[in-house]
């Protein structure tokens, strides 16, 4: 190669590969903590970009496309990695170099999707990626004699170890400072025919032949594991296990680390009251800013919790097993075996679940998940579960070693199931009764070890955007309440709690007739509007709304404040509300952007709205039938 | 299509999808007559060879599902993958 030194400009590279090849992973080394998410233009596409600084100091933007096994792009998310390898996205031209990651343990597929590559024409590298495991279970690639009957250079990487991809940035290094990275031929990519697709593969296989040889056992830990793992019975066992134990974790481990944040706002708040003057600024910092943002906050050991479960799981590679293990039962209820991942990312977020739909390639399948992905309980319910739970179920073991209250709360994210289920089965029924399923087909990718600073990065940006959106729209949304509550003040020697006087007041008893046969009181009515922004504001607003209309020697405790101000009844209708409650803007937002459609956003809206109004309706009603009231 | 079947006698010739666990066998050929899911013939036969089944690629069902014992998992050369038996039908396995 020689050492021309090259123009200023930054180079672009592109890293593409079939699903499973440990892309991201290798993402992640090259680029560490230098990464940014955004929406390519006009889709809503994640686009993940990282800059790289090469060892002579070049500039290089990488760009991780999503995986696919051939150009020929049967969804949004290959449709993106297709235009945009061939350069047809107007905001951005075609990358300098694709970087073709690559299973050293599993290369057909592979192979087949490089030689499809070469026709596009541009500079291509082939990176086998996990080349450390390939080496331990004995399989030997000639590397050489590969890159020379792919007509590809060829090098090695293993993502996950500290010093893996050495190899693979001296080689970037050279490539970023060469002038002449051009594209090598005329592009004369077509989206390959079922004949086109054999040839390549049978290229690919002849290749392999000569440049591959492959232990004569497989890997016999993934064999061991899914003897039991992919058992009928056993394996659907150990799913129902790690999800009863993923939800007891979520409680009982968070629970040092929100004392210890629930403890610094109190302190912080105690602080105010000393220092602070009596009156509107004091109110507006300790009623407002600090009981509103921390009542969010303390949420964040459980949220992240939950994510470390999903992002290890997925690393583990147990979530293509989950869905082939779930494929008929979900196939039951109208879903598709592949709604499983996007459901169960929805125990995070309804967000990520329902943008995860893109792997479900039928346009109805994909619909019926989206519709149903809300019910899924959210992390932004915990807030609001977990507060009444505390306020109001006692803590007593059953059965020896269940705590009730974590009992109801898998009761209550078995509802969630549960609901989903049926209303996808409703969904195929009254919608789409006639049409035909569409296939289920997945690779089963071997287990390996997650990567712990991929999962820390994983767990971070989470993090990230959960205390940006407490930071903006959680916060706004307290101020709104604050002052709504603060609001006129009480005139002079009202003898009334001063939030009596508030537009607070006026606005949540007008509504009150409506949710009073729910068992909703006019403070809840108060909370459950600024809740429509996210749910776990309703807490923090309910907590604003006690905490004002108490005045300042009134429970600190807003569980408190609900144990003594509400019934039974109205709690446990509370509960069943937020199982159904549509009460997120953003879910709503992004399923009108996924849709590209007003419809299905107004159709989600109100079929969650009326099962929550009915579920209330029939908790509140039982429970105060049963002495609750 | 690839018209590969023609050459072995029927008798020896059977769909993966009708395979029991433990079967054993190399891909004779990729025909796909039902469009059940809805995809069109050359789509599904698309699917079909980009996860791998190819005519000569080895085959051994690993597991099955509890229900139907359906979907199946697939062990096709270094590689598994999982799909349902009714798409499965579309590979004649020797």
């Amino acid at each position: 190669m020689t050492a021309v030194v090259a123009g200023t400009g930054i180079r672009r590279f592109a890293l593409i590969g079939t699903p499973n090849s440990g892309k991201t992973a290798l993402f992640n080394a090259l680029t560490g903590s230098r990464q940014k998410v955004a929406n390519y233009p006009g889709v809503t596409v994640e686009r993940k970009t990282g800059a790289l600084t090469t060892s002579s100091g070049r500039s290089v933007n990488i760009v991780d496309l999503p995986g696919t096994y051939s150009l020929r792009a049967r969804s949004p998310d290959e449709e993106v990695t297709r235009d945009v390898v061939l350069g047809r996205f107007k905001a951005e031209e075609a990358p300098d170099l694709l970087l073709c990651v690559a299973d050293a343990t599993n290369l057909r597929l592979s192979l087949r999707l490089i030689l499809e590559l070469k026709r596009v024409g541009r500079p291509l590298l082939l990176v086998l990626n996990m080349i450390d495991i390939a080496k331990r279970r004995g399989v030997e690639i000639d590397t050489d004699l590969l890159s020379r009957e792919l007509g590809v250079p060829v090098v090695t990487a293993a993502a996950v170890r500290r010093g893996g991809t050495e190899d693979l940035l001296s080689r970037l290094d050279a490539l970023a400072s060469l002038e002449g990275l051009q594209p090598s031929s005329d592009p004369n990519w077509h989206a390959p025919t079922t004949g086109d697709l054999r040839a390549g593969q049978r290229e690919a296989d002849r290749i392999i032949k000569l440049a591959v040889k492959y232990p004569a056992k497989p890997d016999t830990l993934t064999t061991r594991l899914d003897a039991v793992l992919l058992h009928p019975v056993f394996g659907l066992i150990f799913l129902l296990v790690l999800l009863f134990v993923m939800f007891q974790a979520v409680f009982t481990w968070a629970q040092p680390l929100m004392d210890l944040i629930e403890a610094g706002f109190d302190g912080l708040g105690g602080l105010v009251q000393a220092y602070v003057p009596d009156g509107l600024l004091q109110s507006f910092l300790k009623d407002g800013v600090i009981s509103g943002v921390g009542s969010v906050l303390v949420f964040l050991p459980q949220i992240l919790i939950l994510f470390l479960f999903i992002l290890l799981l997925e690393d583990l590679g147990y979530m293509a097993r989950a869905a082939f293990l779930m494929d008929r039962i979900m196939g039951g209820a109208g879903l598709h075996g592949r709604a499983f991942i996007p459901l169960l990312s929805s125990f995070a977020c309804a967000i990520p679940g329902i943008m995860a739909t893109r792997v479900i390639d039928n346009p109805r399948d994909r619909l019926t998940t989206i519709l149903v992905a809300p019910l899924m309980t959210c992390s932004a319910r915990i807030p609001v579960y977990t507060l009444i739970i505390a306020a109001f179920i006692p803590n007593k073991p059953v059965l020896g070693f269940f705590g009730l209250q974590g009992l109801v709360m898998f009761g209550l994210y078995a509802a969630g199931i549960i609901s989903a289920l049926a209303v996808s089965a409703i969904a195929k029924f009254v919608f789409w009764r006639d049409d035909p399923t569409p296939p289920f087909m997945l690779e089963l990718p071997d287990y390996k070890l997650p990567r712990p600073r991929s999962v820390v990065m994983g767990l971070y940006m989470r993090a990230k955007m959960f205390l940006t959106r407490a930071g903006t729209t959680i916060f706004s949304m307290m101020v709104l309440i604050w002052f709504l509550a603060s609001f006129p003040r009480p005139p002079a020697g009202a003898t009334d709690p001063a939030i009596d006087y508030s537009l607070a007041s006026i606005i949540g008893h007008a509504i009150e007739p409506l949710l009073a046969p729910i068992g909703f009181n006019w403070q809840i009515a108060v909370a459950l509007i600024p809740g429509m922004a996210a749910r776990e504001v309703a807490v923090a607003a309910l907590g604003t709304v006690y905490s004002i209309e108490g005045g300042k020697e009134a429970a600190e405790q807003i569980g408190q404040a609900l144990a003594n101000k509400w019934t039974l009844a109205t709690a446990l209708a509370m509960l069943a509300w937020y199982v159904f409650a549509p009460q997120c803007a953003s879910t709503l937002a992004v399923i009108k952007r996924e849709t590209a459609s007003w419809k299905w956003m107004w159709v989600t809206f109100f079929y969650m709205l009326a099962l929550a109004y009915l579920a209330a309706f029939a908790t509140y009603h039982v429970a105060v039938a049963f002495g609750a009231g | 299509m690839s018209c590969n079947g023609d050459h072995a006698t029927p008798s020896e010739i059977f769909l993966l999808g009708q395979a029991p666990r433990g079967f054993r066998g190399h891909i004779e050929a990729i025909v796909v007559t039902d469009n059940a899911s809805g995809l069109a013939v050359d789509e599904l036969e698309r699917r079909l060879i980009e996860l791998g089944f190819t005519e000569g690629a080895h085959i051994e069902i690993l597991h099955e599902g509890a229900i139907g014992r359906d979907p199946i998992a697939v062990r096709v050369n270094n590689a598994t993958v999982a799909l349902r038996r009714r798409e499965a039908m579309a590979i004649r396995v020797v």
